[in-house]
């Protein structure tokens, strides 16, 4: 008898708003340690948080993006551990009254994966073990997190996947959150149970604290075997917090004392509740962009296929462009440009996801058009595609410039029979009825053209030709 | 006679100039306060740079606020940039101030002038002034009694005539219970109306920063002051707040004064007695008595106690050694060990029993039998005030159950000690403000309290009301430390 995986994530994310949750610094990642830290980030005596608007518009953002209600009603709860990162010795949460909740986010099975809440709550610092010292960066210290909780509606190692990276395209559309793993912008917590089909809810274990997709799928493939075979060998369960351990691929238990913790939850008494207006969420509303979901099935209907679909989605910034160009030029030959000539250039995931180039969506949908209307060949259009790409320029200024032009109809002519008179071999191929024959013939004209040649009308002239020599 | 307007009125007359107004009042201190301690930080250098730029606008500016050169002195759990602020602790012995507290800006801008940082309870948690580590203030009316506490110091030198008036802090009871002791005037104001940024937090809910003066005009001109919407304070109420001051007539023809009986259960009868003369003093100007009930007012205290100390358990987080503040000595194995021996060393007894009762009353398994009755008993609580002041403009009582105790008071048990604040701390509990002012003297010549408290922002009636009673009948304050108020 085989056991479902059972598994609900608990996905920190940092979001990207210029400043603090409740302070005015700035929320920068990588810089001088202790670099952006005020009175209130070390909790000296006597401050005071004051709530971020902008953390509520991205909160809600999110929110909206996953198809959760907004509560009305919102207040911070304080939960009280000491620990040297957290100088106040509390976190402010939203532990009973949570900004959204009840959304849900679906995969591409249809499966709908349920999103309890999403909270919003306050980062705390880094510490730094060097040798015998521990050092305390408090640079992250109360920048704006969302947590969100999903029920646990997570059955395999894939759908786990699927989730998270869903939710991460669907944070970065939104600009929310750059959702960067290797950076700690986004971490997750996973509880993991099994069960037999039709029966309760296994006892669940909580692997703490992961960022990467990698890590995750390992430490859930780990927990997995670790609690069916204890259940075969008849071993007790227990509920708990574990760690994953990069080295081996391994879990284990935290600390006793780590478990125990009580949190002391209580309304935190220096923030007043917080009363969000309908009106407030409908403007919030109106300046969502479109949502990735949506964007894919939009491209998918102008015929591009899901893989192509896919990565011109995965960073916001490709899809916008992508977006943008398709309003006036050719979207397949768009795509090709885009994960073609250009993403060879921009080679990293960083310069992808940045997709700073010199030209514009106009001037890229203007060589689609070129090469569709066959003005251009595709080997012209990717040659001068890259020359705008280095320049800036418009390819019709490029064309103009250099020897770009196509080769005239009788130029033409007199290659084609040049190609037919030195590949007598591949003619009788041809003839005798092997059609890709012909393909050797047109790459000895491109050859010969240096590319300037339209492959279809060469295509077109070749077989008039060797037609009328038979 | 109020002392702010009468140095005002010096000063920008040419009669005095700040500089020798704040000599004169350094010198004082020079002599009161070894036998007072009321201050543990006097601060001449300060005060004198300020006294000198006051001079300049004063020479120059002809409308300037009333507490422009007036010297004065903070409670030391109040903010100043770049100097200490000690709560009176060992935990905050050398900790400097990094900004300084809204209020305080609030009377800097207007010209204050700052003498030094006065006496308190460690953290402010205490009701005689004597847990501080740098021992206990002294009653000006008997050196031998407490100023009462927390904020004694700040009691002690306005009663003393060695600050024309001070900024408290009140908690529980912690500026009026004082101000009863020594004969003085304290407004604990609607909570939520003074800024509470740059006051090292006691529990977040009730504190609010006080003026403690020696007359109610004075105490109306520094609330005004003070009060206001602050970016900094998330809970301060954004609204008009229309100044009381110039509204002061001692006109109280027709008010409503509510008298609750329990509020002088818990009191001596020479208490009783004399808030009971102001009641016949206010029926002669034309006021109504109204009996009022207040079903759970018998809760107070425990509702107190319970919601105080479970905000202080993890206010009191903070202070682990790492960023400020003390950090133990001796030798240490993990940081866990470092902050158990730092907070061991470093905070005082009633401070540690805080923590403790707070850490139990919000633990998983008492959350629901305490703190969360508690905050259900004080929204009934605030329920009956409310209804009472649906039949009556303030509510009348004495401000602490007897006059001074000796310096060496020591309560049978804590319970006793904690029911010393059965009058007071309901304010804080439900928000509400609170006038303090002397009604009388005991067979002893000590000063006894009554406390006037109404509904939210009715500091303007309470002040009014309060004048109407010290105009005509404010009983003979003679601090027995022979302070000459003139100068």
């Amino acid at each position: 008898m085989t056991y479902n995986l059972v598994c609900g994530f608990e996905t920190h994310v940092e979001l990207s708003t210029k400043t603090k949750i409740f302070c005015s610094c700035p929320t920068d990642f990588g810089d001088q340690p202790n670099s952006h830290v005020c009175p209130k980030c070390i909790a000296e005596p006597g401050t005071l948080p004051v709530v971020n608007k902008q953390t509520f518009i991205y909160a809600i953002r999110a929110g909206l993006a996953t198809n959760c209600s907004i509560n009305k009603i919102v207040h911070f709860d304080r939960k009280n551990y000491t620990y040297p990162d957290l100088p106040k010795a509390y976190q402010l949460t939203q532990f009973t009254e949570p900004i959204c909740v009840s959304g849900h986010i679906k995969l591409d099975s249809g499966k709908i994966i349920r999103i309890n809440r999403i909270h919003l709550e306050e980062d705390a610092g880094k510490l730094l073990h060097k040798g015998e010292y521990t050092f305390i960066d408090y640079n992250r210290g109360a920048v704006p997190l969302i947590e969100i909780v999903t029920e646990p509606d997570i059955n395999s190692i894939e759908e786990a996947r699927e989730y998270l990276e869903k939710l991460q395209l669907i944070l970065r559309h939104i600009d929310v959150s750059d959702c960067k793993m290797e950076e700690g912008s986004m971490r997750c917590d996973v509880n993991i149970s099994v069960n037999k089909p039709g029966e309760k809810l296994g006892t669940r274990s909580e692997i703490k604290n992961m960022n990467s997709l990698s890590f995750i799928e390992k430490a859930i493939a780990y927990e997995y075997s670790r609690h069916v075979s204890a259940i075969q060998n008849g071993e007790m369960l227990y509920q708990e917090t574990r760690r994953y351990n990069e080295s081996d691929g391994t879990t284990s238990a935290m600390r006793e004392k780590e478990n125990a913790q009580d949190y002391r939850y209580y309304d935190d008494p220096d923030i007043p509740t917080i009363f969000i207006e309908e009106h407030f969420i409908e403007s919030i509303k109106r300046t969502l962009p479109e949502l990735p979901a949506d964007i894919k099935n939009r491209y998918l209907g102008l015929g591009l296929s899901p893989t192509e679909t896919d990565l011109l989605i995965k960073y916001k910034k490709v899809a916008d462009y992508f977006s943008e160009a398709i309003k006036t030029g050719d979207p397949k030959i768009l795509s090709n440009y885009i994960l073609g000539e250009i993403f060879r250039l921009l080679e990293t995931e960083a310069k992808k996801e940045n997709f700073d180039i010199m030209i514009s969506p106009l001037q890229l949908s203007s060589l689609s058009n070129a090469q569709k209307s066959g003005k251009i060949n595709a080997q012209l259009a990717k040659k001068a595609l890259s020359e705008m790409l280095k320049s800036g320029k418009s390819w019709e200024e490029l064309i103009s410039e250099s020897d770009m032009q196509e080769i005239s109809e009788i130029d033409l002519i007199s290659y084609c029979n040049e190609a037919i008179y030195n590949n007598s071999n591949a003619i009788s191929d041809y003839l005798s009825g092997k059609e890709k024959a012909l393909k050797a013939i047109l790459g000895y004209v491109m050859k010969r053209t240096k590319g300037k040649a339209n492959p279809e009308k060469t295509e077109n002239l070749l077989i008039e030709l060797i037609t009328k020599k038979k | 006679m109020s002392n702010i307007l009468y140095y005002s009125t010096l000063l920008r007359t040419g009669k005095i100039s700040s500089s020798e107004l704040t000599k004169i009042y350094l010198e004082r201190i020079e002599k009161l306060n070894p036998k007072l301690n009321a201050y543990i930080k006097i601060l001449p250098e300060y005060a004198i740079a300020q006294a000198k730029k006051c001079d300049e606008i004063l020479s120059k500016e002809e409308k300037v606020s009333p507490l422009t050169g007036v010297p004065m002195a903070l409670k030391d759990n109040l903010s100043v940039l770049g100097l200490n602020t000690t709560c009176c602790s060992k935990m905050l012995e050398n900790f400097k101030s990094t900004f300084t507290a809204t209020a305080v800006t609030k009377l800097f801008d207007k010209g204050a002038v700052m003498l030094g940082k006065t006496n308190l309870d460690e953290f402010a948690m205490g009701s005689y002034c004597n847990t501080g580590i740098y021992g206990p203030a002294r009653n000006p009316y008997d050196l031998g009694k407490s100023p009462g506490g927390s904020s004694g110091g700040n009691a002690s030198a306005v009663s003393a005539g060695i600050a024309p008036y001070t900024l408290g802090t009140d908690t529980g009871g912690s500026t009026r219970q004082p101000a009863s002791y020594c004969g003085i005037v304290a407004l604990k104001p609607t909570y939520g109306s003074v800024s509470r940024y740059g006051l090292l937090t006691l529990a977040s809910s009730f504190d609010q920063i006080a003026p403690m003066t020696s007359t109610v005009t004075d105490c109306a001109i520094v609330y005004d002051a003070i009060c206001g919407h602050d970016p900094e304070d998330m809970m301060t109420f954004k609204r008009n707040y229309e100044p009381t001051y110039p509204k002061l007539s001692g006109e109280i023809k027709g008010l409503r004064i509510g008298i609750s009986d329990d509020f002088f259960a818990t009191s001596s009868t020479e208490t009783n007695d004399s808030v009971m003369k102001a009641v016949d003093f206010y029926v002669s100007k034309g006021a109504e008595i109204v009996k009022v009930k207040l079903p759970h007012i018998k809760y107070a205290l425990p509702i107190y106690y319970i919601l105080g100390c479970a905000e202080i358990s993890s206010n009191f987080g903070r202070f682990d050694g790492i960023r400020y503040g003390y950090k133990t000595s001796l030798p240490y194995k993990d940081v866990d060990d470092m902050i158990t021996k730092t907070r061991t060393e470093g905070l005082g007894m009633d401070i540690k029993r805080r923590i403790m009762l707070g850490i139990y009353f919000l633990s998983k398994q008492n959350y629901k039998e305490y703190f969360q009755k508690a905050s259900m008993m004080r929204n009934e609580l605030i329920g009956d005030f409310s209804n009472a002041f649906n039949t009556c403009d303030l509510i009348l009582s004495p401000t602490s159950p007897t006059s001074a105790v000796s310096l060496d008071f020591t309560p049978e048990t804590i319970v006793e000690k904690y029911y010393a604040d059965a009058c007071v701390a309901p304010a804080n509990l439900c928000g509400l403000p609170a006038l303090a002012l002397p009604c009388g003297l005991d067979k002893n010549g000590m000063p006894l309290g009554m406390q006037l408290m109404g509904p939210n922002f009715s500091e303007g009636t309470l002040f009014n009301a309060g004048y109407a009673f010290e105009r005509e009948c404010s009983p003979e304050l003679n601090p027995t430390t022979g302070v000459n108020y003139d100068i």
